[in-house]
C-alpha cells in the first residue's frame, strides 16, 4: 500500500518553506520521446533513492547506480507498467530503503503517526494550561501577597500609610 | 615545537575548564565569595589557551607544515592562503578546535562583559560553560587531536576536499557554529537559574541578547550553506532534506521559538517553564547535531569523519548534559512559579500559537531524521526519510504558522482583539488579494495553488509593514512627523517588522521558483544553441584553463535574448583537481533582476557533445535575500535600548521582582 497523495494536498505543500526546487541529474540521452512518459519517469525518479549515494534521488545523482535505475524506470514504463507496478517492482528488487517516502506500515507506523500527533499533544496541552489557570485568575493576585505584605496592606487601608 | 605549544595548551585550557567548572558552584553552594570569584578569572584564562592552542593550528596551516598529520590530510601548499585558512574548519579535528574556540569566547565574553549580572547566577552559569568546555576539551584531547605528527615529514598535503575550496567554507561553518555555540550560553543560563531554583522577567532579558545573536548567525548560517549548495553541487537545489541540513534546522526552529516565548518571559513573566525547556531544548539540539555531524553516523553529503570511538564519546556527552538537564529540570521545574496570566486571544496567546507550529515542525524534522537510524539500531531493517516525507509532514505544519504570524504584533498584551488585528490587516489581505488575482492574469503553467503562495507571502510582507505603518502614522500626518515617529519606534518593533518581512521575501522566492522555474537538458556541439523562457544561449566552444591548483575545462556561452540583443556570456567549468583526482562542477550563474540564469556542465561524451543543465530560476535571490533581513531585524532587536542599557527598574524594584519569581 503507497501512502495516499491528493494531488491538491501535494501543490500546498509547495507554498510552504518546506519545498524544494526540481534538482536534477538526468542526462540528455536518457529521456524518452513521449513527453507524457518522461514527466512520469521524472516524477517517479524523485520518490526513488540512489542507494549508493548519500540521500540522494535517482534524479538529482550522477552515480552510474542513479543512471541505470532511471533507464530501468523509463524501459518499465515504455512497457505499459503503471506507477504503482513500477514502485513495487523496484521494491522487489531492492527493498524499502530504495523509497525515499516510506510506505505506512507497522515499522512506520511511528514516523508517519509522530508529527501530527505531537501537534495534537500540543494543542490539548495548551486547552489543558489554559482551562486549568482560568479559575484561579481573580484569585492569584490575593495570593501572591506575603505575610508582612497583608499587614502593610491592612496598615495602608485603615489610612496609617 | 608550535604545533606541541598548541597541543599543550590545549590540555592547559582543560585543566582550567574543570577548575571553571567546579570550585566556582562549590562557592554558590556554600556561600563562598573567594571561590565564586574564580568563575571569571579561569574562564579568561581559559579562552586565553584555547585561542593559543587555535592560533598554533592555524599557524600550521599557514606555514604549511605537513608534519603534522592533520595538516597534511587536509592542505596543500599551492592551495590560495584563504584556503589554507579556511582548511583548518574544513576537517574533523580543526572544526572541533573551532567548536571549543567560539564556546571559550562566548565564556569570556559573558565573564568580561557581564558585569550587571547577579553574581549567583553569572558563576553558575560560568560553572556549567566550563563543563561544556571541560567535556569538548577532553573529546579533542582524546579522540580527535589535530597536534598529530606523522614521523617523517611528507614534501605535499594531500589537499582540501575540492568541495570545500569555495568562499562559502569562510563563513558557513563558523556562522553556524557560533549559532550553536551561542545556544551553549543560553543552555548554561538555563541551568543556572534551575541550579539557584529561580527565574525571573530579568533573567530573559539578559539572556535575549544571547538567543538574538546566536539566531541571527545560525539564520545566516544556514541561508549561506543553502547558497553556497545552490552553486557548487550543480544542480540548483537550494534544500534538500540532507540530515546535516536538518541539523542545523532543528536547532533553528527551536531557537526562533526560544526568541518568541523570551519576549513573552521578559515583558509579563509568563511561560516560564517552557521558556527554560526550549533554552535547554535549543542546545541539545546543537549537541545532536553535532554528533550526527561528527560521529559518521549518517552517510551524506557532509559527513567527513568516521571513526566509532568519537561517536561513543560524543553520544556520551549528549547523554550527560540532555539527560542531567532534562532531570535537574524535572526535578526543579514544578517549583519555578508561574506568573502573568493572559487571555487566549492577545499577544502571550499568539506567541504560543507560534511555539506550538514551531516545535512540532521541529520534532517533525527531528523524527524525520532519527528515524531510520533508530529504526535500523532496533532492528536492522534499512529505510530512506527523504524529501517527499518532509514535503508532506513539515509543509502542513508551517503554512498555519505562516498564515498567522502578521496578527501577533497588533494584538495587545493580555487581552487582545482579533477582529481590530483583522481590520488593521485589512489592506494588508487586499494587497495580497491583488497579489493572486494578477498572479493568475500574467503567469502560465505552474501549480494552480502557486499564486495563492506569492498572496501569502506579499499579505506576510504587507503585514510586516503594517504596525510600523500604523505607529508612525505614516499618510495621516506630515512626513517630518512620520520620520519623527519613525526614528522614536523601539528599534525592536522595527526588528519584528524586518524579521516577519524577511520571512515574506524568502517565501515569495521559494514560491516563484518552484513554481516558475524551468529546466533544459541538452547535448551541445559548438555553435549550436538553447532556449529558455526569453533567452537564446549559443556555445561558442570548449577550453582549457589552469588554476593555482586544479584544471579547468570551461563552456563558453553567448546570451542573447530572445529578440537577438546580446546580453553577455557565462562560462560554467568541470573543475579538475590533481592532488586528490577529483573533479567538481562550477555553475555559471547570470544576475537576471532577482532571477537568475544557472548553467552547468556534464563531462563531455565521446562525439563531441557536452551535456549541458541550465535552468531559469526567477526570484531565486529573494530566498536567501529575505535571510539577510531577518538577520538585520534581528540586529536591529539586539540593538534596542532596553537590551543595551540591561534592566533598568531600579535596585529595590529588582530586588522585589525577583523574591517574587523565587521558589515558593
Amino acid at each position: 500500500m503507497i501512502f495516499p497523495r491528493p494531488r491538491a494536498l501535494l501543490l500546498a505543500f509547495l507554498l510552504a518553506l518546506a519545498a524544494s526546487v526540481p534538482v536534477r541529474a538526468v542526462e540528455p540521452g536518457e529521456m524518452l520521446a513521449n513527453p507524457a512518459l518522461e514527466a512520469r519517469a521524472r516524477a517517479l525518479s524523485k520518490e526513488l533513492r540512489c542507494m549508493v549515494c548519500q540521500n540522494q534521488s535517482i534524479d538529482d545523482s550522477e552515480a552510474p547506480l542513479a543512471h541505470d535505475l532511471r533507464l530501468l524506470v523509463r524501459e518499465r514504463l515504455k512497457a505499459g507498467d503503471s506507477d504503482a507496478q513500477v514502485i513495487d517492482y523496484l521494491v522487489a528488487r531492492y527493498g524499502e530503503f530504495v523509497l525515499l517516502r516510506p510506505r505506512l506500515s507497522w515499522h512506520t507506523a511511528a514516523l508517519w503517526g509522530l508529527p501530527p500527533a505531537v501537534l495534537l499533544l500540543g494543542i490539548v496541552t495548551i486547552v489543558a494550561v489554559l482551562r486549568h489557570r482560568r479559575p484561579t485568575a481573580t484569585s492569584e493576585a490575593a495570593a501572591n501577597l506575603s505575610a508582612a505584605e497583608e499587614d502593610r496592606l491592612a496598615d495602608l487601608l485603615r489610612g496609617k500609610g | 615545537m608550535i604545533p606541541e605549544l598548541g597541543h599543550y595548551a590545549l590540555m592547559l585550557a582543560f585543566g582550567l575548564a574543570l577548575v571553571q567548572g567546579s570550585m566556582p558552584i562549590v562557592g554558590t553552594r556554600s556561600g563562598d565569595p573567594l571561590l565564586m570569584s574564580m568563575a571569571a578569572p579561569a574562564a579568561l584564562a581559559q579562552f586565553a589557551f584555547v585561542a593559543m592552542s587555535f592560533v598554533a593550528l592555524a599557524a600550521c596551516y599557514v606555514s604549511s607544515d605537513f608534519s603534522v598529520l592533520n595538516v597534511f590530510e587536509n592542505s596543500n601548499s599551492t592551495m590560495p592562503l584563504m584556503y589554507r585558512l579556511t582548511s583548518i574548519w574544513g576537517n574533523h579535528e580543526g572544526s572541533m578546535m573551532l567548536w571549543v574556540f567560539i564556546l571559550a569566547l562566548f565564556g569570556a565574553l559573558v565573564a568580561a562583559l557581564g558585569t550587571n549580572l547577579p553574581p549567583v547566577l553569572k558563576t553558575n552559569a560560568l560553572a556549567v560553560q566550563g563543563w561544556i568546555a571541560a567535556a569538548f576539551d577532553l573529546f579533542i584531547l582524546t579522540t580527535s587531536n589535530p597536534f598529530l605528527r606523522i614521523a617523517d615529514a611528507p614534501f605535499e598535503g594531500r589537499d582540501l576536499n575540492p568541495v570545500l575550496q569555495d568562499p562559502g567554507l569562510a563563513f558557513h561553518p563558523p556562522l553556524l557554529y557560533l549559532g550553536y555555540v551561542g545556544f551553549s550560553i543560553v543552555f548554561s543560563f538555563a541551568i543556572a537559574a534551575l541550579i539557584e531554583g529561580r527565574v525571573d522577567a530579568a533573567w530573559a532579558r539578559w539572556v535575549r541578547p544571547w538567543v538574538l545573536g546566536a539566531w541571527m548567525c545560525l539564520t545566516l548560517g544556514i541561508a549561506g550553506g543553502s547558497y553556497w549548495a545552490y552553486y557548487e553541487l550543480g544542480w540548483g537545489g537550494f534544500w534538500f532534506w540532507d540530515p546535516v541540513e536538518n541539523a542545523s534546522l532543528m536547532p533553528w526552529l527551536a531557537g526562533t521559538a526560544l526568541l518568541h516565548c523570551a519576549v513573552v518571559m521578559e515583558k509579563r513573566g509568563a511561560l516560564k517553564i517552557w521558556t527554560i525547556l526550549l533554552a535547554i531544548v535549543a542546545f541539545s539540539l546543537s549537541l545532536i547535531g553535532t554528533f550526527l555531524v561528527r560521529s559518521g553516523v549518517l552517510t551524506s553529503v557532509h559527513a567527513f569523519a568516521v571513526d566509532p570511538r568519537r561517536g561513543i564519546f560524543i553520544l556520551a556527552i549528549l547523554a550527560l548534559f540532555i539527560g542531567g538537564a532534562l532531570s535537574l529540570f524535572a526535578a526543579r521545574a514544578p517549583l519555578l512559579k508561574q506568573g502573568g496570566l493572559f487571555a487566549p486571544i492577545s499577544r502571550e496567546g499568539a506567541l504560543v500559537v507560534n511555539n506550538l507550529f514551531l516545535t512540532s515542525a521541529c520534532a517533525t524534522v527531528f523524527i524525520g531524521t532519527l528515524y531510520p537510524l533508530a529504526l535500523e539500531a532496533l532492528t536492522g531493517e534499512k529505510i530512506s526519510v527523504g524529501p517527499p516525507f518532509f514535503n508532506l509532514t513539515f509543509g502542513p505544519l508551517f503554512v498555519p504558522l505562516l498564515l498567522t504570524m502578521s496578527f501577533g504584533p497588533l494584538l495587545g498584551w493580555k487581552r487582545g482583539d482579533l477582529l481590530g488585528a483583522a481590520q488593521r490587516l485589512l489592506a494588508a489581505g487586499m494587497l495580497a488579494a491583488v497579489a493572486v488575482a494578477a498572479t493568475f492574469a500574467v503567469a502560465r503553467g505552474g501549480p494552480v495553488l502557486a499564486p495563492f503562495g506569492v498572496g501569502l507571502a506579499i499579505f506576510i510582507m504587507a503585514g510586516a509593514l503594517t504596525d510600523i505603518a500604523e505607529r508612525t502614522m505614516i499618510l495621516r500626518v506630515p512626513l517630518g512627523a512620520v520620520l519623527r515617529r519613525a526614528v522614536g519606534l523601539p528599534r525592536s518593533a522595527w526588528g519584528t517588522a524586518f524579521a516577519h518581512f524577511g520571512i515574506g521575501v524568502t517565501l515569495m522566492g521559494i514560491v516563484v521558483v518552484t513554481a516558475w522555474g524551468s529546466e533544459r537538458i541538452a547535448a551541445l556541439r559548438p555553435g549550436e544553441s538553447i532556449d529558455i523562457a526569453h533567452y537564446r544561449l549559443t556555445f561558442d566552444g570548449l577550453l582549457n584553463r589552469v588554476g593555482p591548483n586544479y584544471r579547468d575545462l570551461v563552456g563558453h556561452f553567448t546570451v542573447r535574448r530572445s529578440n537577438g540583443d546580446l546580453i553577455g556570456t557565462m562560462e560554467p567549468s568541470r573543475r579538475t583537481f590533481p592532488a586528490r583526482s577529483m573533479a567538481t562542477t562550477e555553475a555559471a550563474l547570470m544576475q537576471r533582476g532577482f532571477g537568475q540564469l544557472y548553467l552547468s556542465l556534464g563531462d563531455p561524451s565521446p562525439d563531441h557533445t557536452i551535456p549541458v543543465r541550465l535552468y531559469f530560476k526567477p526570484l531565486v535571490l529573494m530566498i536567501w535575500l529575505g535571510a539577510v533581513i531577518m538577520f538585520i531585524g534581528g540586529g536591529l532587536s539586539l540593538s534596542d535600548r532596553r537590551l543595551r542599557v540591561g534592566a533598568p527598574t531600579p535596585a529595590k524594584a529588582r530586588a522585589a521582582i525577583q523574591a517574587a519569581g523565587r521558589v515558593a
